[in-house]
C-alpha cells in the first residue's frame, strides 16, 4: 500500500521536476524573491530627504540641523528659503518631512522661552511620514533635554529583546519562509489536480485500484514536500547569508513546516475540487493566498485588526505559522511555546482536508 | 508557369522540418478543382504538417506552396478569406453554446444576413444539433463536438476546404451525410482535401494522395491503385473453429501480406494473385473455401507500405491464462442488469440489458449521443447508475470498488496518460499504481517495452509519440497488471490501418488467454472483430448479437448483403420510423 | 494591418461570453478587489493605535504608582498589571504583550534620592520591529508626561516643541494611502494576472489554430483581447472607486477624467505583459507562475504602497523603476489625497505611458500569425 502512495509521490515529483523549465520555475522565484525582498519588504525609513527652512540662521539653529542630518534616515538635506518652497517640495513628493525654524530661534532658547518648531509632513505616505516624524523629534527632544540644564530624576531604559537593534530583516525572513512557500505548495497541489482533470489522466486514476483517499495523499504529500524543501532553501539563506539569529531546533522547525504544508494542501485540495480548470484553480488559489498574506500579519500586526478580521485571521494557517517560525528564529521556541498554534494548524488542515475529501467524493462521481 | 484552370494547390518541391527532422521531403503536388482529394497515409507521414504549410500556419523551409495562385506566407491575409481549415483538434470554446460558436465563425468568416441564416439551418440540421443550440459546447459528446468543429468550418463559401481527420469520433451516419455534403461542395467547383485514416473514405474520393514518411508514394485515383490489386483480395468463409486463430495461421503463411476478421470470415490479401496460401495448413475446418473478391483501398495501402504487422502477438507470451475468482460465471463476467442513467429529465441510458461471457468481445455502437459512452462509464465505475445494477466479475463496482478495479484494464477514448512524463515514467507510474514493485513491477515493464517496441521512446515525452505509439503505450499501461478484463473506449479513434491491425492482433491474442474485452468503437472494421454487438440508440439497446446477425438482420430486398455500415444505418433508421408510427 | 469591426466585435463578444460565464474570472473581477480594499482599508492599521503593555510593579511607592496611574491613563496602552517579572517575560514571549515597563522595588526610593539614580526599564518585543517602535515611542511619552507631573504641571523642558502638521491627510488615516495603493494592486491583478491566462487557454484548447485559419488578422486577435479585458479592469476600477470614497470615506481629490488617463495608461502596460506572457508561453500554468513573480509581487512589494521606496538599497530602488506598479501607486495616492499636482502627475503619466507602449508594443510585436513564430 505504501508502494501506492510512493508511487503516486514519485509520480508528481518526475512532473515537477522533469523539464529545465520546470525546475527553473521551481526554484527561480524562491531565489528572486529572496534576493529582492528582505531589501524591499521594509517599514524602516532610510535615505530619505528633509526639507529644513531655517528662517534663523543661528548657532543653535545650525546645530539642531547638523544633528537632524546626521542621522541615517537623512542623509539629505535640502535647505529651503521660502514658505512657498516648502509647499512645493511637500506637493511634488521631493521630501517626506519639512521642517521650519522660526526667526527667533536660537534667541529664545538661549534665553529659555519656549520656542515652536513647524514640522508639515506628507499625509499621503503618512505611515513613511510618521516614522521620519518620530525620527526627528527623537532628535529634538534629545537636543532639548541636554540644553536643559535641569536633572531628571529618572531615566527611561528601552531594551529591545529577540532583536536588539529592531534589524527589519530579522523580521522579514523568517515571515518569507512562510509566504513564499505559500504560493509553491498551492500552485502543486490545486493546479496539478485541475490538470489531470483537464487532460483526462484523471478518470484514467479513478478506474484504478487507488481509492480516494490515496488520490488526495498523491497531491499532498508532494505539495507538502515542495513546501518543506522551499522553506528549507528560505531558512537557510536567512541563517547563512542574511545572519538572522537562528535560536530554536531544526526538528522544530520541519516540524511546523509539515504542519502548516499541511494545512495548505488541505486548502489546495480544497480549491481544486471547487474548480474544473486550470484557470479557475489557479485564480481560485490567489484569491484564497491574497487574503491570507494581508491578514497573517505580515503587513501589520493582527492585534490591530478589528474584531471580524481578527476572526478570520485565526483560520488563516500563514497567520500561525509566521509566529511559530518567528518564535523558533528569534524567540528560541521549543515545542511547549509553539503549541498554541501548531494545533490550530493541524484543526485547520483537519477541517479543509475532510472538506476537500466529501467535495472530492461528490465531484468523482 | 501556365497555371491550368483546374488546379488549386500547387506544392513544388515543398520541404519541412521540425528542430532538423525533416517532416516532409520534396514535395510535388497538385490539387484539383471539383473533387475531393484523399490524403492518407500512416501516423507521423506529414499529413498534418502539410495541410499546416497550406493554411499558411507553418513556413516551408524548402520548395513553395501555392493555393489559388498566392503564397500562403506572405499573402496570407488574402488567402483566409477564401479558405477553410480544419485542424485534427478543432478547439472550439467550450464556455460558448453550440449557437454562439457558429456565430463567432460566421462572423469572422463574413457569413452574413440571409446566407447566415440559411446556412445555420443547413448545418444545424446536418449535424444533428439543431435541439441543442442553446447548449453549451463544453457539455456535448466528444462527436458531436467534432460535428459543431466541422459545421463552423463550412461555414461561408471557401474556395479550398481543408479537412485533417474530421470524421474521428464521428458516427457512421454523420460520416456518410457529411461526405455527400461535401461532395456536392465540391461538384459546385471548390477544391478539397481530406485527410483521414479512414480508408473505406478514401476510396471515394476523386483523387488520393499516399504519404509515407514525409514522402508521397502515390498520386492518382484511388479506383487506379484497386485495380491494381485485382485478384489478391480473397474471403475465407465457412470456417469451423476459432476463426481468430485461422487468421493468425494465414497471416503466418508467406503468401498472405495482410488480413483481418470481417464477421465469421476472415479477409486476406495475397503477396501476388497467382500465389494461394494452402488450405489445409490454416485448418479451417471441412467446409472453409476462398474466394476472390473487390479489392479495397485499405489492400492496396497495406501493399504499398510492405504488408501488415502480420498476426502474432508478441503479448500471448507474456500475458498468463486469465483466471476467473471462484464463484464467478463464466458466462456472466460483466453484466448490466436494467442499467438506467438519468441527468436530470434526460434519460441517457434506458434500462440496458447484456451479459458478456468470458474470452467475449462485446462491442458497444451507436450514433454520436446515443448513450453509448454513458453506458460504457456505468460499466467500469466512472459514473453512478441512477437505477438497475452494473456488475463486473461478480462485484458492484460501486460497492467493492478497489477489489473490483484491480481486474480491470482501461483505455480512455482520448490520449490519457500523463503526456509531460516520458514513456518510461508513465509505465512504472501505471504498473505502480496497480500494486506492482520491484523485480515484478521491472519484468512487467521491460516485457511491455519489448512487445510494444517501446525502447527507442523510453526517454520521449509521452505526449510527443507519433499517435500510433501513444495507443500501443495506453494499451501497454492497461495491460501491466495483466487483468482478466479489459474495457477500450473508441480505442483506434484516427490511428493508421497498420497500427489499427496490430492493435486487433493484440487484442485477438488476450481473448485466447480468456481475458474479456468490452469496446466501443464507430470504426466498421473494428465492430466485425467483435463476437457480439449491442446497437445503442437514444438510450435504448436496439439490437444485440453477432455481426453477422445483425447484418443479417438488416438485409432486405434492396440491399441483400449489407456491409457493417450498412447493418448500422439500416438499424438506426428503422428504428426511427419505428418510434414515428407509435 | 486592416481592421474589420465584423470580426473584432463577434471576437470581442465571444470574449466576453467567457469572461461572464467563468465563476473565476467574476471572482477575481468584483469580489476579490471589494475584499483587498476592505481588507487593506481596516485591516492593516500600521499606527498600531493601542499597544498591549505589560506592567511590571515591585514598588508600592507612590512615585510607582503614579508612574503605573499613567501609563494605564494613556489612550495608546492597553496596560496588564503583575509583579512578576518571570511572567510578564514569558508573556512577552508569546506574543500576548509587545512590551514590558518594569519598575524595581526600589524605584520610588530611588527617585527620591534624585540625581536620576531611578530607572524605568522598557523591554519591548523586537521580532515585531514595527510596533516595539511605537511601544517605545508611546512610553517615551507617557515618561514625559510624568516628569511634567511631578513637577507640578511645568514642562521640564518646555524650551523646544515641535508641532506636527499632516498635510492632505490630518488625522493620519492608514486607510486613506492605503486604499488607493491597494487599488494598484487590484488592476494589476486583473490586468495581468488574468490575462496571463487568456491566450495561453487558446492555445492548449486548440481553438488558436482554428482561429489562425480563418480571416482574422493580428491587429484583431490582439484587440479583441485587450478590449474586454480593459471595460472589466475599468469597471472594477469604478467599482473601487465608488467603495473606496462612498463607503469607506476616503476622500478623492482629484479629478475623475485625470483618474481615467492614469488608469488606462496602467492596464495598457499590465494588459501587455499579461498578454506576453500568455503569448510567448502558450502554457497556462507556467505563464500564471511567472505573472504572480512579474506582475503581482512587485506590485506589493516594489511599488512603494506599503514599503517606503527611498528606504531600499540602490540596486533594488533601480529595479522598481521597471514597474509599472510604482508610478502608478504614485499617481492614485496623489490624486486621491493631494488632488492635481501636475509636476508629480506628468511624471508618472509619462512614464506609464511609456511602458504601455513598451508592453503592448512587444505583445504585438509577438503575437504570431502562424503556428511557428511570427
Amino acid at each position: 500500500m505504501w508502494q501506492r502512495l510512493f508511487t503516486l509521490i514519485r509520480k508528481e515529483m518526475q512532473a515537477l521536476l522533469r523539464t529545465p523549465q520546470s525546475r527553473r520555475l521551481l526554484i527561480a522565484p524562491v531565489l528572486l524573491q529572496l534576493l529582492l525582498f528582505p531589501f524591499a519588504a521594509t517599514l524602516e525609513v532610510k535615505n530619505s530627504t528633509l526639507a529644513v527652512f531655517n528662517q534663523d540662521g543661528g548657532a543653535a539653529s545650525i546645530e539642531l540641523v547638523q544633528r537632524l542630518a546626521a542621522t541615517q534616515a537623512f542623509p539629505q538635506v535640502l535647505m529651503l528659503h521660502s514658505q512657498q518652497d516648502m509647499q512645493q517640495v511637500i506637493d511634488r513628493q521631493q521630501a517626506l518631512l519639512a521642517i521650519s525654524l522660526p526667526q527667533d530661534f536660537s534667541r529664545r532658547l538661549a534665553s529659555g522661552q519656549g520656542v515652536t518648531v513647524q514640522a508639515i509632513i506628507d499625509g499621503r505616505r503618512s505611515n513613511s511620514a510618521q516614522i521620519a516624524y518620530g525620527y526627528a523629534l527623537q532628535v529634538v527632544q534629545q537636543y532639548a533635554a541636554e540644553r536643559s540644564r535641569q536633572a531628571a530624576p529618572a531615566r527611561l531604559l528601552v531594551q529591545n529583546l529577540y532583536n536588539p537593534n529592531l534589524e527589519y530583516r530579522w523580521f522579514v525572513l523568517p515571515s518569507l519562509v512562510a509566504i513564499i512557500t505559500t504560493i509553491g505548495c498551492l500552485m502543486v497541489t490545486a493546479l496539478s489536480l485541475a490538470r489531470e482533470r483537464e487532460e483526462g489522466t484523471f478518470e484514467q486514476l479513478l478506474v484504478s485500484p487507488l481509492t480516494p483517499a490515496y488520490i488526495m495523499a498523491g497531491k499532498a504529500l508532494p505539495g507538502m514536500l515542495v513546501a518543506l524543501v522551499q522553506g528549507c532553501i528560505i531558512a537557510a539563506a536567512a541563517v547563512w547569508v542574511y545572519r538572522v539569529p537562528f535560536s530554536g531546533t531544526v526538528g522544530l522547525l520541519i516540524v511546523s513546516m509539515l504542519c502548516y504544508g499541511l494545512s495548505l494542501v488541505g486548502f489546495g485540495l480544497l480549491i481544486s475540487a471547487l474548480s474544473s480548470n486550470q484557470q479557475q484553480a489557479f485564480l481560485g488559489s490567489f484569491a484564497f493566498m491574497s487574503p491570507a498574506v494581508i491578514l497573517s500579519g505580515y503587513m501589520a500586526p493582527v492585534e490591530n485588526m478589528p474584531l471580524p478580521l481578527r476572526m478570520v485571521s485565526a483560520v488563516d494557517p500563514l497567520s500561525h505559522f509566521i509566529v511559530i517560525v518567528k518564535g523558533i528564529f528569534l524567540k528560541g521556541y521549543g515545542l511547549v511555546d509553539a503549541w498554541p498554534h501548531l494545533w490550530p494548524l493541524l484543526a485547520i488542515a483537519t477541517g479543509t482536508l475532510l472538506l476537500a475529501y466529501r467535495m472530492f467524493l461528490q465531484r468523482s462521481h | 508557369m501556365a497555371v491550368s484552370e483546374d488546379i488549386a494547390i500547387r506544392l513544388r518541391a515543398l520541404g519541412h522540418a521540425f528542430a532538423g527532422r525533416p517532416a516532409l521531403h520534396a514535395l510535388d503536388a497538385d490539387i484539383r478543382r471539383g473533387i475531393i482529394t484523399g490524403l492518407v497515409g500512416p501516423d507521423g507521414a506529414g499529413k498534418t504538417t502539410l495541410l499546416r504549410l497550406m493554411a499558411g500556419l507553418l513556413k516551408p523551409d524548402s520548395g513553395s506552396v501555392q493555393v489559388e495562385g498566392l503564397d500562403p506566407v506572405t499573402a496570407g491575409d488574402a488567402l483566409r478569406l477564401q479558405l477553410g481549415y480544419m485542424p485534427q483538434k478543432f478547439g472550439l470554446y467550450e464556455d460558448l453554446t453550440v449557437l454562439e460558436n457558429l456565430t463567432l465563425y460566421a462572423d469572422l468568416r463574413g457569413v452574413t444576413g440571409a446566407a447566415r441564416e440559411e446556412s445555420f439551418q443547413r448545418l444545424l440540421a446536418f449535424t444533428d444539433l439543431a435541439r441543442f443550440t442553446e447548449r453549451l459546447a463544453g457539455k456535448l459528446s466528444g462527436g458531436m463536438k467534432q460535428k459543431l468543429g466541422l459545421a463552423c468550418t463550412l461555414l461561408g463559401s471557401p474556395r479550398i476546404l481543408l479537412l485533417d481527420e474530421p470524421c474521428v469520433g464521428v458516427d457512421p451516419i454523420s460520416r456518410r451525410e457529411l461526405w455527400r455534403m461535401v461532395s456536392s461542395l465540391a461538384d459546385g467547383g471548390m477544391a478539397v482535401l481530406w485527410s483521414t485514416s479512414y480508408l473505406d473514405e478514401a476510396e471515394l474520393c476523386g483523387e488520393v494522395l499516399l504519404m509515407h514518411e514525409g514522402r508521397l508514394q502515390y498520386s492518382g485515383s484511388p479506383q487506379a491503385l484497386m485495380d491494381s490489386m485485382q485478384g489478391r483480395s480473397l474471403l475465407l468463409q465457412g470456417i469451423a473453429g476459432n476463426r481468430r486463430q485461422v487468421l493468425r495461421r494465414a497471416l503466418r503463411c508467406t503468401e498472405v501480406i495482410d488480413g483481418a476478421l470481417q464477421g465469421h470470415a476472415v479477409r486476406l490479401v495475397l503477396r501476388t494473385a497467382s500465389e494461394l496460401p494452402d488450405l489445409t495448413s490454416l485448418d479451417a475446418g471441412p467446409h472453409a473455401s476462398l474466394q476472390t473478391v473487390k479489392p479495397r483501398l485499405e489492400d492496396a495501402f497495406i501493399d504499398l507500405l510492405g504488408g501488415g504487422p502480420g498476426g502474432d502477438s508478441p503479448l500471448a507470451e507474456h500475458m498468463p491464462p486469465a483466471r476467473l475468482p471462484d464463484g464467478v460465471d463464466a458466462d456472466a463476467v460483466i453484466v448490466a442488469e436494467q442499467l438506467t442513467r438519468r441527468f436530470g429529465d434526460f434519460v441517457a441510458t434506458d434500462h440496458v440489458d447484456f451479459r458478456i461471457r468470458r474470452g467475449e468481445i462485446f462491442g458497444l455502437l451507436g450514433p454520436n449521443g446515443a448513450g453509448k459512452s454513458t453506458t460504457f462509464k456505468m460499466m467500469c465505475g466512472l459514473l453512478p447508475v441512477s437505477s438497475g445494477q452494473a456488475r463486473v466479475m461478480g462485484l458492484d463496482l460501486k460497492k467493492s470498488a478497489s477489489q473490483a478495479r484491480q481486474q480491470i484494464g482501461y483505455m480512455a477514448q482520448k490520449f490519457a496518460l500523463y503526456s509531460n512524463l516520458s514513456v518510461a515514467q508513465n509505465l512504472e507510474f501505471f504498473s505502480g499504481i496497480y500494486g506492482l514493485s520491484g523485480t515484478r513491477q521491472r519484468a512487467a515493464v521491460a516485457d511491455m517495452v519489448r512487445v510494444f517496441g517501446l525502447q527507442p521512446y523510453l526517454a520521449m515525452n509521452a505526449g510527443e509519440l507519433p499517435l500510433g505509439f501513444k495507443q500501443r503505450l495506453a494499451l501497454a499501461c492497461a495491460l501491466m497488471h495483466q487483468p482478466p478484463l479489459l474495457f477500450l473506449d473508441e480505442p483506434t479513434s484516427g490511428v493508421d490501418p497498420v497500427s489499427r491491425r496490430e492493435f486487433w492482433s493484440h487484442i485477438n491474442s488476450l481473448v485466447d488467454k480468456g481475458v474479456t474485452v468490452m469496446v466501443t468503437t464507430h470504426f466498421m472494421d473494428e465492430a466485425e472483430y467483435c463476437d457480439r454487438i449491442g446497437l445503442v440508440y437514444r438510450g435504448r439497446m436496439i439490437a444485440s448479437g453477432t455481426p453477422d446477425e445483425l447484418k443479417a438482420m438488416a438485409a432486405d430486398a434492396d440491399l441483400p448483403d449489407p456491409g457493417m455500415e450498412d447493418a448500422f444505418i439500416a438499424l438506426v433508421q428503422r428504428d426511427d420510423q419505428l418510434r414515428e408510427a407509435t | 494591418m486592416s481592421i474589420s469591426l465584423r470580426r473584432l466585435a463577434a471576437l470581442c463578444r465571444k470574449e466576453s461570453y467567457q469572461i461572464v460565464r467563468d465563476p473565476s474570472s467574476i471572482l477575481i473581477a468584483f469580489v476579490l478587489p471589494v475584499l483587498l480594499l476592505f481588507i487593506y482599508g481596516y485591516g492593516i492599521n500600521l499606527d498600531a493605535n493601542r499597544v498591549r503593555l505589560g506592567i511590571v510593579q515591585q514598588d508600592g511607592g507612590v512615585e510607582a504608582s503614579r508612574f503605573v496611574q499613567t501609563l494605564q491613563a494613556s489612550p495608546f496602552i492597553a496596560a496588564s498589571l503583575s509583579t512578576s517579572e518571570s511572567a510578564m517575560r514569558q508573556q512577552l514571549q508569546m506574543g500576548e504583550v509587545r512590551g514590558v515597563v518594569i519598575l524595581r522595588s526600589d524605584f520610588s526610593a530611588r527617585v527620591r534620592q534624585g540625581q536620576g539614580a531611578a530607572a524605568i526599564q522598557l523591554l519591548t518585543d523586537g521580532a515585531e520591529p514595527n510596533t516595539a517602535n511605537f511601544v517605545a515611542s508611546y512610553v517615551q511619552g507617557v515618561f514625559q508626561l510624568w516628569l511634567n507631573q511631578r513637577q507640578g504641571g511645568q514642562p521640564a523642558a518646555a524650551t523646544l516643541t515641535v508641532q506636527p502638521r499632516y498635510w492632505f491627510n490630518p488625522t493620519t488615516v492608514s486607510r486613506n494611502y492605503l486604499v488607493p495603493g491597494s487599488i494598484s494592486v487590484i488592476m494589476t491583478i486583473i490586468g495581468a494576472l488574468l490575462t496571463s491566462l487568456v491566450v495561453a487557454r487558446e492555445w492548449e484548447r486548440g481553438t488558436m489554430e482554428a482561429l489562425l485559419s480563418t480571416p482574422v488578422t493580428r491587429a484583431e486577435l490582439l484587440l479583441s483581447k485587450i478590449i474586454p479585458y480593459y471595460l472589466l479592469g475599468m469597471a472594477a476600477m469604478a467599482m473601487c472607486v465608488l467603495v473606496a470614497t462612498l463607503v469607506m470615506g476616503v476622500p478623492l481629490r482629484g479629478s475623475l477624467w485625470v483618474l481615467f488617463v492614469v488608469t488606462s495608461l496602467f492596464l495598457g502596460s499590465a494588459l501587455g505583459l499579461g498578454l506576453l506572457l500568455s503569448t510567448t508561453t502558450r502554457n497556462q500554468f507556467i505563464a500564471a507562475q511567472f505573472a504572480l513573480t512579474a506582475a503581482f509581487l512587485p506590485a506589493i512589494m516594489l511599488s512603494g504602497f506599503v514599503f517606503e521606496i527611498r528606504s531600499m538599497p540602490l540596486a533594488v530602488q533601480a529595479v522598481t523603476y521597471l514597474i509599472p506598479a510604482r508610478y502608478f501607486v504614485s499617481a492614485l495616492q496623489t490624486l486621491f489625497q493631494a488632488g492635481e499636482i501636475w509636476p508629480v502627475l506628468l511624471i508618472n503619466l509619462l512614464f506609464l505611458l511609456l511602458s504601455a507602449a513598451f508592453w503592448l508594443g512587444l505583445t504585438a510585436w509577438r503575437t504570431p500569425r502562424r503556428l511557428d513564430g511570427n
